[in-house]
């Protein structure tokens, strides 16, 4: 909503604050002022003058040669402007004047002839294009008639008016009107609004005897009232108010036209004018369209509709789109002479529908979509109709023809002081609180301190105590209240152990070299199908699609941070960073249903991606390329600082390389997996080499809620022996260190792979494994005849499992 | 005897003086002190002097074996200590080359915003709590007093699943989760952080993924200034002592009244400048007292319980504080970026 505020003062007094100032205290009260905006640069030196001659100039075709007569003198001027003509009435810049932008006004010789001014457009002025009405928009501006010469132009242009551009909350829509801005500003100021003047002087001829209302559809228009003026002459609307319109940020088009918008933003409701002559019968039918009815509106735009749709009709043709466009046959143009007044209200839901499906969001249709006053639906017709007779020649009819169902009774809220500071933590009195509704213009009866107050139909946002409680405490200063903390029961904050976990968890990939990554939850479809875990898969039945997306690569909830993740690294790749180790954790989003009806599960992971070098040391000649294992120590880090333990098992999945990839388990369940993406998905990512993991987040949380145990730190010596086994080169060390650990029996504590051999000394095909064997009983000293039994049972087994010979 | 004595030690102490190397010392020592040495012989002929010059020689011939003993043990120490020197010299390297690298990662400026925040909060007695990011209508709009038709709904566009399940737009749902777990008889203080959504093109300003911090307060005798108070708190610890706090009335569906927080601008403390549009002031939070209809709706009578709620965002928050110009940079994972607000 923009304010002029010179239009502002007709309603009440500012006071002398500043728009700055006052722009400031408004903020503060509820509604933010989001821009001020100077009209125009001050000018000086420019006044009204008459044209007495406006001959050629002798030496130049397309320039005139004028006298224009600025009270005092007369001034001889060159001017090119086409519409200028001898007899107008226009701005003149004497030599001295600064026009917006620096432009400085001296007297000068155009053509061999002196010219001592400039004659001025709007633009030239410093009103924007946009405002500047038609007839007036390639040339010169032409003031009316009466315009007295010689005066100042700045008053006559509205050029020193200020404009605040408020930011509407959507329950402050009794701001989108002056008198709802002047009652908010009368409130913060302490004055008084000063209203318009409704009278209204009508000829004995009745509307009702010449129109006839019928309301069909009665929910979506519970008031139609229509006003007929006659005698209407169209022509252009005075300059103050073309003034007040184009600082609302309105176009002027003409007197009938500016009326209707010049009430529209004075009183915040909406009115249409129709020419009577062209409306097609004397009849108005307010009704649903029919489905595929057309009707062509005021933009020339043929639109079909359908019962969704309210219409205005002269009883068979639809004349309006109720509320948000009037239709073009029946538009007010040049030639009018009678003119239709509609002043209605109709239902916001109603408005928006239509104005939605049309796309056609206007001044009109907000008004109504946000709940227009339902006392002032009539008062503003009568207003229009009183400007219609003053400023367009009309004789208006006497009374309204109207169908009147509106509801405009007034509601009540009760308080009181007690409840208000108890609420607000305040100490206001009883004669405070009278002093704040006495700002804000509203009705009580007092009671001590209980305040019946009545609501005024402007205010619809106020339905409740609490919202009493806003308009009281937002008057009394939000500032005024003082600084408290709660008074009430204490709690002990604290993280639960899954928040404890959770950080740690991702403190420990901080401290294992990677950098947490936030990537998108939504992601293409195909994408949410890659890279899921074995365990997710399973539950996972189809994915998880928004109904509109607003474009494919965000369309879909993922079922793994990977894909996300790997296209942060071709982003970055792209940009020369090649080194790159990432971890993130996140949702998955798991539906469980074919069809989905119920939210889907959601499911922490903790996922990471690493590719290029990996402790690059290059003064050392040492640069390790990041590989399996790796990424696989880091992995195992986090286990061992969780104290888990647990298995991982080759295995092949669609997007991983089927030779480096194992899936991981814990005590039997799938907890993820990792290993190298599949060349193929690399190519697809435009990325280099890159190892990945994913694991299950809450299968670890509910591992970790359990209690740890205390495991006795051993006071005995240990004993180790070390083991070298010779096996076929397809089995995997983690399955003899399996046979290893169920054969060796209790003592056994630790095991550890320290070499891994292929080539000379040993017949092709078969690899030497070596393990470190760790044995200790926390309770006494070993003896070297317990762990040989253990060693030799360990020979036994591996032998008969996986036929390993002892390394000679 | 006792010349011989003399002229021994001089000469001994002259040997030691000269020796350069610890081999050189460790002859002076065997030719001086050894078994055959002549100290050793002066006391093996001991028994060939008279009762008084005994005691007399002895004495001497002990002391100038100290003495001896003594000059040989501080030359072997001067000795050992400058081969030691030696070698540490020829040890030495170029202490100015990069050492050898350990891999350091590091948290996203989010997370560390986050967690800042909920630190804050835990210091004045909130729970964290979480919530889904896919939502219910119910608990989204419905629960939070925006029914089907409001037209504030229009605020905020969303991104629906079904027409009932929709990517939650706010962490305020958490509120009537919360409120609901603890039925209505029990104060909930909490606060709760986690990813929102909403139908918006990604620009250097929007993104359609982003992070809220909503907070909830409901007991008995809640008051507006309480309101105030916490988030004063909660402000000048943030963002620093010096700054102040102002709020203002707003209007959110969920809350009565409403406040919009600033605070002031960290640049010109107040006196308008261009990073706070003039106004000396920098929206920070919207919040307020919680509305009736989302008590009563979770179980809790507003005539006993009152409460306040208030959300922020840690996108917002970052891009002020550490002047993050674009909010894109949140989501590429640029390493560059990440690696810019590496904290200890």
């Amino acid at each position: 909503m923009l304010v002029s505020l010179n239009w502002l003062k007709q309603y009440v007094d500012l006071g002398g604050h500043t728009p700055e100032a006052l722009a400031d205290k408004i903020t503060k009260t509820g509604i933010e002022v989001e821009d001020i905006t100077y009209i125009a640069e001050k000018s000086n030196h420019v006044v009204v003058g008459y044209v007495e001659t406006c001959e050629q100039h002798p030496n130049a075709d397309k320039l005139n040669l004028c006298q224009v007569n600025i009270g005092d003198e007369t001034l001889q001027i060159i001017c090119g402007a086409a519409n200028i003509a001898a007899g107008q009435k226009v701005a003149v810049a004497k030599p001295g004047a600064v026009l917006p932008g620096n432009f400085k006004i001296k007297k000068a010789k155009l053509r061999g002839i002196e010219s001592n001014g400039m004659i001025c457009s709007l633009q030239e002025l410093g009103i924007a294009e946009q405002y500047v009405p038609k007839d007036f928009a390639e040339g010169i501006f032409v003031f009316p008639d009466d315009t007295e010469v010689g005066r100042d132009v700045t008053e006559y242009l509205n050029l020193d008016d200020v404009i605040l551009e408020l930011g509407l909350t959507p329950n402050r829509s009794d701001a989108l009107s002056m008198l709802g801005v002047a009652y908010e500003v009368a409130a913060i100021l302490n004055e008084q609004v000063t209203l318009p003047d409704e009278t209204l002087q009508t000829i004995e001829d009745k509307a009702s005897d010449h129109v006839s209302i019928k309301v069909e559809a009665t929910d979506d228009n519970p008031y139609y009232g229509a006003f007929l003026i006659k005698d209407i002459k169209v022509g252009p609307s005075p300059l103050w108010m073309r003034n007040y319109l184009i600082a609302a940020g309105i176009r002027p088009i003409n007197n009938v036209v500016d009326i209707t918008n010049y009430v529209l933003l004075e009183y915040g409701q909406p009115l249409h004018a129709f020419d009577f002559d062209q409306f097609g019968s004397n009849q108005v039918v307010v009704r649903r369209a029919k489905d595929q009815e057309e009707i062509k509106t005021l933009d020339d735009q043929t639109r079909e509709l359908t019962t969704e749709h309210l219409v205005i009709t002269n009883g068979s043709e639809p004349t309006a789109l109720a509320g948000v466009m009037g239709g073009a046959d029946s538009e007010v143009t040049e030639q009018t002479t009678t003119v239709l007044l509609e002043a209605a209200y109709f239902d916001g839901k109603r408005v928006r529908i239509t104005a939605k499906d049309h796309q056609l969001r206007s001044e009109s249709s907000i008004r109504f979509e946000k709940g227009v006053d339902p006392n002032r639906v009539k008062r503003a017709g009568m207003r229009a109709a009183q400007l219609l007779a003053k400023y367009a020649g009309g004789q208006v009819l006497s009374g309204v023809a109207a169908y009147d169902q509106l509801d405009c009774t007034e509601k009540q809220v009760v308080i009181t002081t007690d409840r208000i500071n108890a609420r607000l933590g305040t100490e206001i009195s009883n004669d405070e609180i009278a002093i704040i509704l006495k700002k804000l213009a509203f009705d009580y009866e007092q009671t001590g301190d209980a305040f019946t107050v009545t609501i005024p139909t402007r205010r619809q946002d106020i339905t409740i105590f609490e919202d009493m409680l806003e308009e009281i405490a937002r008057i009394y200063g939000y500032d005024n209240l003082a600084y408290t903390l709660p008074q009430g029961s204490q709690q002990a904050g604290r993280l639960t152990n899954q928040q404890r976990l959770k950080r740690s968890i991702k403190q420990y990939f901080e401290s294992a070299g990677l950098n947490e990554a936030i990537t998108y939850s939504l992601t293409t479809t195909e994408r949410s199908q890659m890279l899921v875990s074995p365990e997710v898969a399973q539950v996972a039945v189809s994915p998880v699609r928004l109904s509109m997306p607003m474009s494919e690569e965000h369309s879909t909830l993922r079922l793994s941070l990977l894909p996300e993740m790997l296209a942060a690294i071709a982003y970055n790749n792209a940009r020369k960073q090649d080194d790159i180790g990432y971890y993130e954790v996140g949702s998955i989003f798991a539906s469980q249903e074919e069809q989905i009806t119920v939210q889907p599960k959601e499911k922490w992971r903790v996922s990471g991606a690493v590719t290029g070098k990996w402790l690059h040391h290059p003064w050392q000649q040492e640069a390790k390329q990041v590989d399996f294992y790796v990424v696989k120590g880091i992995v195992e880090g986090l286990f061992e600082r969780l104290a888990i333990r647990p298995t991982f098992r080759q295995v092949e999945l669609t997007d991983m390389h089927p030779g480096r990839t194992a899936q991981i388990f814990i005590d039997d369940a799938s907890v993820g997996f990792i290993g190298q993406i599949h060349p193929r998905v690399q190519k697809a990512f435009d990325i280099k080499e890159t190892y990945v993991f994913d694991l299950d987040l809450d299968h670890i949380f509910a591992i970790h809620d359990q209690e740890p145990n205390f495991e006795k730190i051993p006071r005995y010596p240990s004993i180790s022996r070390d083991i070298a086994l010779v096996v076929d080169e397809r089995i995997s060390a983690g399955e003899v260190e399996a046979t290893i650990v169920s054969a060796a029996g209790d003592l056994l504590k630790q095991v550890n792979v320290f070499d891994v051999y292929q080539g000379e000394h040993l017949e092709e095909g078969l690899k030497s494994l070596a393990f470190n064997l760790l044995y200790f009983d926390p309770d006494r000293t070993l003896t070297d005849d317990e762990v040989e039994a253990s060693y030799q049972a360990i020979l036994a087994a591996v032998k008969e499992k996986h036929n390993a010979q002892l390394r000679g | 005897m006792q010349e011989k004595l003399q002229a021994l030690q001089t000469e001994a102490l002259e040997h030691v003086e000269q020796a350069k190397t610890l081999a050189d010392l460790q002859n002076v020592r065997v030719s001086y002190l050894g078994k055959k040495g002549p100290i050793t012989e002066v006391l093996r002929g001991m028994g060939k002097l008279s009762p008084e010059e005994r005691p007399v020689i002895g004495e001497l011939a002990n002391k100038v074996r100290e003495a001896i003993t003594e000059a040989l043990d501080t030359k072997k120490q001067n000795l050992e200590e400058a081969a030691l020197n030696e070698q540490l010299k020829s040890e030495t390297i170029d202490v100015t080359l990069p050492g050898r690298p350990v891999q350091v990662g590091g948290s996203h400026l989010l997370t560390d915003i986050v967690t800042e925040i909920e630190d804050l909060f835990i210091g004045m007695g909130f729970e964290i709590k979480e919530g889904p990011e896919v939502e219910t209508d119910y608990y989204n709009f419905e629960a939070l007093n925006l029914p089907k038709d409001h037209p504030a709904r229009d605020m905020q566009d969303s991104f629906y699943i079904t027409e009932e399940l929709l990517l939650r737009t706010h962490t305020s749902p958490v509120q009537a989760r919360t409120m609901g777990e603890y039925k209505g008889n029990k104060p909930v203080k909490m606060i709760c952080p986690g990813k929102v959504y909403r139908r918006d093109t990604d620009d250097a300003t929007h993104s359609h993924q982003f992070t809220q911090v909503e907070g909830l307060y409901v007991d008995k005798d809640v008051r507006m200034s309480d309101l105030k108070g916490v988030l004063n708190q909660f402000a000048k610890q943030f963002f620093g002592e010096e700054r102040e706090i102002r709020l203002r009335p707003s209007f959110f569906p969920f809350t009565e009244p409403s406040v919009e927080m600033d605070i002031s601008c960290k640049v010109c403390h107040g006196e308008g400048c261009s990073v706070c549009k003039k106004t000396g002031w920098i929206e920070i939070l919207g919040g307020g007292m919680v509305h009736p209809d989302v008590l009563e709706m979770a179980g809790y009578d507003p005539e006993v319980y009152s409460g306040f709620a208030f959300g922020m965002g840690p996108e917002r928050i970052a891009m002020l504080k550490y002047g993050v110009d674009d909010i894109r940079h949140f989501y590429t994972n640029d390493v560059r970026f990440l690696k810019q607000y590496h904290q200890a």
